[in-house]
């Protein structure tokens, strides 16, 4: 198995999506001559030229509209939101004409829209650089909404998705961009809407997505050493939620643990908190456990910043409290 | 006044028939709207008729057109049944949006007529992507964007013509300055209210013509078309209008003095076609009677065809929010 960073495992997702069909294209800031905020388009202006990998200027909301009217268009763009940050500027877009326009023309229309954004924090960017809204994306009817989290899921989750008739949000975490991890050609993705089991166990199930995965591995290596075997899973995909593979686990484990960068109130974690309480509620032998970011817009220095974000310590002492509760 | 073109009677005919069949629409919609048949909000275009009749005359069916939420018009004209424009504001299932939409979102993508949009200023970035899509794959056709005073002041303009100017794309802006953003005074809006003026800042050509000139409004919009078509890039037309009714139907109206609209009435884009029509020998008033007559039955039907219509089961409600086959919890 070959070792590659997960920036390089987007950028060959992308070449392939280029190469594959003339339809795709990819758009936004500074993807061209830059060669893409984190690196993720190196190159591709000369390899693909410059009607193919289009710099816009700074206008988020238009450059996502646009992508929208170019997919109703019959292309396929790829437009890219630098961060998640920004992407706030388009909530418009995404929420009132992405989302909607196949509904409200009563089936007429598709957006096979595909939006990339890098996301998360942890990196000392402050408040306006490091939000986690995945949350907020999978609130929203007739969109998709993905996180991969390892390097086969980046190489393979944009070409799945391109194929998807309705739009896909496809979220990177930043911190992930120059972590190295092996590839398993043997086991490519198949599709967008299923959880993956990362780890197996038997004592304690994690859920988790993105960025929080690896803190979660490491965290459950740590706790293998005190023989607690949590049971790791990777949800891939945040809207439609995987509940079914969620609930198996949580079926054979009776103990679970989300671990969710935003912020805890009204999260992700708390909606599948939620449907593991409506579906699951006889196989629970202590509370849902959430492990989130602090309510605390994101600080700047290192220790602040690392108090605020989910960690391995957090996630290990969650697990063993979960596991400690008795009724 | 701009020098009439050689109009043919038969041209004039159509032109008439077209803005009177938009006025007696609209003027039902509001009746059918006391009555509880049509619910929601209802924009209403009566008085600005000549644009929607005039710019549509040089577009193809092969040509996108993206509008607000004050579509009515231009649905008729580019040809959705006006049955089909009825039931939808019904709400009921055989409506153009399949009664999903209501009066703001009315759709037929066989007309390439993509709405209907209720956030102003939100279409003109997809009008920017149809355009674009148009231009990457070497069609040769224009996307025509209609869209308020309003939506000047909202960044997705400024955006939009940028972007459009910047990539050369074929974007036909068609401005309907009616002087009011909802019941705000464009010069209360607006630090400089020329709207045509805006467009030099973007490098894109531009003209301001009278609204309530049908045949200002088609001449303009030709011109426009050609340099639009031959791959210049984009066009910005404002056509100084105005609405005789209020914003919506639960507008009071307080922002503007009824002697202000009166005045304007004395413009009415159809009393001034007719007028000009009977100066030029073009058309009598036994034209207007009979096309008064032609016009009424449609009306009739359109509302027939709707009342007959069917409400889409509530076992559906889920239905197209994604692609059927994908469909998920």
């Amino acid at each position: 198995m070959t070792k590659i960073t997960y920036r390089e495992a987007v950028k060959a997702g992308l070449r392939d999506a280029l190469q594959s069909d003339p339809r795709v294209f990819l758009m936004g800031e500074d993807v061209g001559r830059y060669g893409g905020a984190y690196a993720c388009s190196k190159g591709f202006l000369d390899e693909f030229g410059e009607e193919r990998i289009r710099d816009t200027p700074l206008s988020e909301s238009t450059f996502v509209g646009a992508g929208i009217g170019a997919a109703l268009g019959g292309m396929r763009p790829i437009v890219e939101i630098m961060t998640i940050n920004f992407s706030l500027l388009a909530l418009d877009q995404i929420v009132n004409n992405a989302a909607t326009l196949r509904h409200m023309s009563g089936g007429q229309l598709s957006v096979p829209l595909v939006i990339r954004m890098a996301t998360g924090g942890g990196r000392q960017l402050a408040a306006q650089h490091s939000h986690s809204f995945e949350g907020w994306y999978a609130h929203i009817p007739g969109i998709k909404v993905v996180a991969p989290a390892t390097v086969n899921d980046a190489r393979h989750m944009l070409g799945l998705a391109l194929q998807d008739p309705d739009p896909v949000l496809i979220f990177e975490h930043a911190l992930l961009y120059p972590m190295e991890f092996e590839l398993d050609e043997t086991a490519k993705p198949t599709d967008l809407e299923h959880a993956a089991v990362r780890r197996v166990g038997r004592d304690v199930t994690i859920i988790t997505y993105g960025g929080s995965l690896w803190k979660c591995l490491q965290a459950a290596e740590q706790l293998a050493k005190d023989n607690l075997e949590t049971e790791v899973i990777d949800l891939r995909s945040l809207r439609p939620l995987d509940m079914p593979t969620v609930l198996a686990s949580v079926a054979k484990t009776h103990r679970a643990l989300i671990v969710d960068e935003g912020w805890r109130t009204c999260s992700l974690a708390a909606e599948i908190s939620a449907q593991i309480m409506e579906r699951g509620f006889y196989d629970l032998d202590a509370p849902v456990a959430r492990v989130c970011s602090v309510e605390v817009p994101m600080p700047y220095p290192k220790h602040l910043e690392d108090a605020a974000l989910p960690q391995p310590d957090k996630i290990i002492a969650a697990v063993q409290e979960l596991v400690a509760h008795h009724a | 006044m701009t020098s009439s073109p050689l109009i043919t009677r038969e041209h004039a005919l159509s032109l008439l028939f077209e803005m009177l069949r938009i006025r007696r629409f609209e003027e039902k919609c509001a009746e059918l709207y006391s009555a509880g048949k049509i619910r929601g909000f209802l924009h209403l275009y009566i008085g600005e008729e000549a644009i929607a009749v005039g710019a549509m005359q040089s577009l193809t069916p092969e040509d996108a057109i993206v509008s607000t939420y004050r579509e009515h018009g231009h649905a008729l004209v580019r040809g959705l049944s006006a049955g089909a424009v009825m039931a939808e504001m019904y709400g009921k299932a055989n409506g153009c949006s399949r009664g999903r939409g209501g009066s703001m979102h009315l759709f037929d993508a066989s007309r390439r007529f993509y709405g209907g949009s209720a956030i102003v200023g939100g279409h003109l970035p997809l009008a920017v992507g149809l355009a674009l899509a148009d231009k990457m794959q070497n069609r040769q056709r224009v996307t025509a964007c209609f869209f308020g005073d309003g939506a000047v002041a909202e960044g997705a303009f400024h955006e939009s013509m940028n972007l459009a100017a910047l990539w050369k794309l074929p974007v036909l802006f068609v401005c309907e300055n009616n002087q009011y953003a909802m019941g705000t005074a464009i010069a209360r809006a607006q630090s400089k209210t020329d709207i045509s003026q805006k467009a030099t800042g973007y490098g894109i050509p531009s003209e301001a013509i009278d609204g309530m000139d049908v045949i200002a409004v088609e001449e303009a919009t030709r011109l426009a078309l050609d340099t639009v078509r031959c791959g210049a890039g984009p066009y910005l037309l404002e056509a100084i209008t105005y609405r005789f009714r209020a914003h919506s139907m639960y507008d009071a109206e307080l922002y503007r003095s009824k002697a202000e609209v009166e005045e304007w009435k004395k413009r009415d884009p159809i009393n001034l076609f007719l007028d000009r029509s009977r100066e030029h020998g073009l058309l009598t008033d036994a034209d207007l009677a009979d096309a008064e007559q032609r016009v009424a039955p449609e009306i009739a039907e359109a509302i027939a065809f709707a009342e007959a219509g069917s409400w889409e089961p509530i076992d559906d409600l889920t239905k197209d929010v994604v692609t059927p086959a994908r469909a998920a919890s």
